[in-house]
């Protein structure tokens, strides 16, 4: 195991009989292919086993500094896992098309375009096959995007200091060099203005992409799906009948069980949309949006024989405290009633776990792309006590996480020590996030219904001729 | 709808940086855009790519990007931009000075 705090790196290889066997990289990835190939060919490496951990690039002389691991590799060795991409295909591409950038190489390939765990590998390809003309990209100083030199955190300052309220005015105060910004960043500002200033900035539709403009999930064919709100994953019988209603009336082909526990109304028509909602008559979901979408539970002690606490209530109550944020990503909460933790709350942004003498949370899990077990933030003995500590720390993930970011990238860049100051030790901290959060959050009103009941209604419908 | 010019509506019914669908009883939907200097543009309403509705998507500049898979496709040639390839079938459509859109068919 190699463990750099201070240089974000940690790599940890697994070996069984002088094979590799699995493996751990986080910060510095290059030769992650490298030791997959090792893997995969089942190589014995005694040999190199002292060295293993440094890399290809440290095996052999030391005259060959100036090379790296990417000039090694083999066309045919594949660099993309998520697309499957070889070596061989990202240099004909540069070569062929004359790419100088990362993007352009995603563009292009895809390789890297989607977990990113290969970026430093593609980069080094990059600077192998165009040479000194490749500058990589810093992370800190990466600005939002091609309509600005200014980063994230350039951008959500401006807005607080300035008093920023619409994207006109952000685009001509930041000198925006397009007119209208891009599919990009235009709805980071539209977030970050109404972060920044509830009740007071403008949120723009058109700033929005297509599902919270239309407050349900596009589908490949152009149809949409429709989740009902169901507080913490529980319904009846009255909400059941509705929703088999509205399948059999609007001839819904496809009803299905999300992994949050809910129910996915697959195949509707946009024009149907408001319709639906009117006759479900549920709250939205929000699983279209950045925003905070389940609080997923387990039954708890209500019924459970292990159960030590009531998770399905505390799960209702913590959903129903957060209903209708939006945040810089898709936001997942869940609750279970005992360790055993049956509502798998290790993989949530944040997770709590009812234990014996009260509640333990976590944060920053993560089961999406790469999964992430969530860490440890703080143990609470009371139901206010979890609303607060989750309230807060979602309330800085609002406040300080770039759009886009998920809490775990948000807590690997800021640190968990920064979250727990500001979440746990400091009580003054914790409660000023947790009202800044319950005033952005006041007066929320049901997108489904007002829908339903005839807002917003030129975009459900075509123009007649 | 007859051949010639149609009078589809007017342009304070289309949204600034966004658009609205006609359904064409020959050519399908055709998605009609107004961009934030007011001019009006009309496409297909399939993406190229993968048959998307452009007419979901946000609108920037003089371009749309597609609300499936991102590609941008501009107003005025309906092709997507490079190094993605193909083109959405473009239609005429004019504004008038009282703010009435009409759409073309030729």
């Amino acid at each position: 195991m190699l463990h750099d705090p201070a240089g974000g790196v940690y790599k940890k290889l697994v070996l069984k009989d002088n094979r590799i066997v699995g493996g751990v990289l986080y910060g510095d990835t290059v030769d992650g292919s490298w030791y997959f190939q090792l893997l995969k060919d089942r190589q014995d490496v005694h040999e190199i086993r002292d060295h293993l951990m440094f890399g290809q690039s440290h095996l052999g002389n030391a005259g060959h500094q100036g090379e790296n691991r990417a000039g090694a590799m083999p066309d045919e060795m594949e660099v993309c896992g998520c697309n499957g991409v070889c070596k061989g295909t990202i240099v004909k591409a540069i070569k062929e098309k004359g790419l100088f950038t990362l993007e352009d190489v995603r563009k292009h390939t895809k390789a890297s375009s989607s977990c990113g765990s290969c970026t430093g590998l593609v980069e080094q390809i990059l600077a192998s096959s165009v040479g000194g003309a490749y500058q990589p990209a810093d992370t800190k100083t990466r600005p939002m995007c091609g309509c600005t030199d200014l980063t994230h955190e350039e951008v959500r300052k401006a807005v607080r200091q300035q008093r920023l309220l619409t994207i006109p005015q952000a685009i001509t105060f930041l000198e925006w060099r397009t007119p209208n910004g891009c599919a990009s960043c235009r709805p980071a500002l539209n977030y970050y203005l109404i972060s920044t200033w509830p009740h007071e900035a403008e949120d723009d539709p058109q700033s929005r992409f297509v599902n919270e403009r239309s407050h349900a999930n596009i589908q490949k064919d152009g149809t949409y799906s429709v989740v009902p709100r169901m507080w913490g994953g529980t319904t009846s019988a009255a909400d059941l009948r509705r929703i088999a209603d509205v399948v059999d009336k609007y001839r819904i082909p496809t009803v299905k069980v999300t992994g949050g526990q809910r129910i996915d109304l697959l195949g509707v028509k946009k024009e149907d949309l408001p319709k639906v909602w009117a006759d479900l008559g549920m709250p939205s979901g929000h699983a279209y949006g950045k925003a905070l979408r389940t609080v997923k539970t387990c039954v708890g002690s209500e019924w459970c024989r292990f159960g030590v606490q009531d998770s399905t209530r505390m799960g209702i109550d913590l959903e129903k405290s957060l209903y209708g944020m939006w945040s810089p990503h898709k936001v997942k909460l869940a609750v279970s009633g005992c360790p055993r933790n049956c509502a798998e709350a290790g993989i949530k942004d944040v997770g709590v776990i009812g234990v014996d003498s009260g509640w333990e949370i976590y944060v920053a899990g993560n089961g999406g792309i790469k999964t992430e077990v969530a860490q440890f933030l703080a143990k609470v003995k009371t139901r206010e006590e979890v609303l607060a500590y989750a309230g807060a720390f979602l309330q800085l993930y609002r406040e300080e996480g770039r759009y886009l970011d998920r809490t775990v990238h948000f807590v690997k860049r800021v640190g968990l020590d920064y979250v727990k100051k500001r979440v746990v030790e400091d009580a003054g901290s914790r409660q000023a996030l947790y009202e800044r959060l319950r005033y952005a959050l006041s007066g929320y009103a049901d997108p489904w219904q007002e829908r339903a009941r005839g807002a917003d209604r030129a975009q459900f419908e075509a123009l007649a001729v | 709808m007859k051949r010639g010019w149609t009078r589809i509506g007017v342009v304070d019914q289309i949204p600034r940086l966004g658009s609205r669908v006609v359904r064409h009883p020959l050519h399908g939907d055709i998605a009609v855009f107004r961009n934030a200097e007011d001019e009006v543009f009309a496409l297909a309403d399939r993406c190229p790519h993968k048959g998307g509705p452009l007419s979901q998507g946000i609108v920037f500049g003089k371009s749309v990007s597609c609300p499936l898979h991102g590609w941008t496709i501009g107003l005025d040639s309906g092709c997507a931009q490079a190094p993605d390839e193909g083109c959405a079938r473009r239609f005429p459509v004019r504004l008038e000075p009282d703010g009435s859109v009409w759409l073309g068919d030729e």
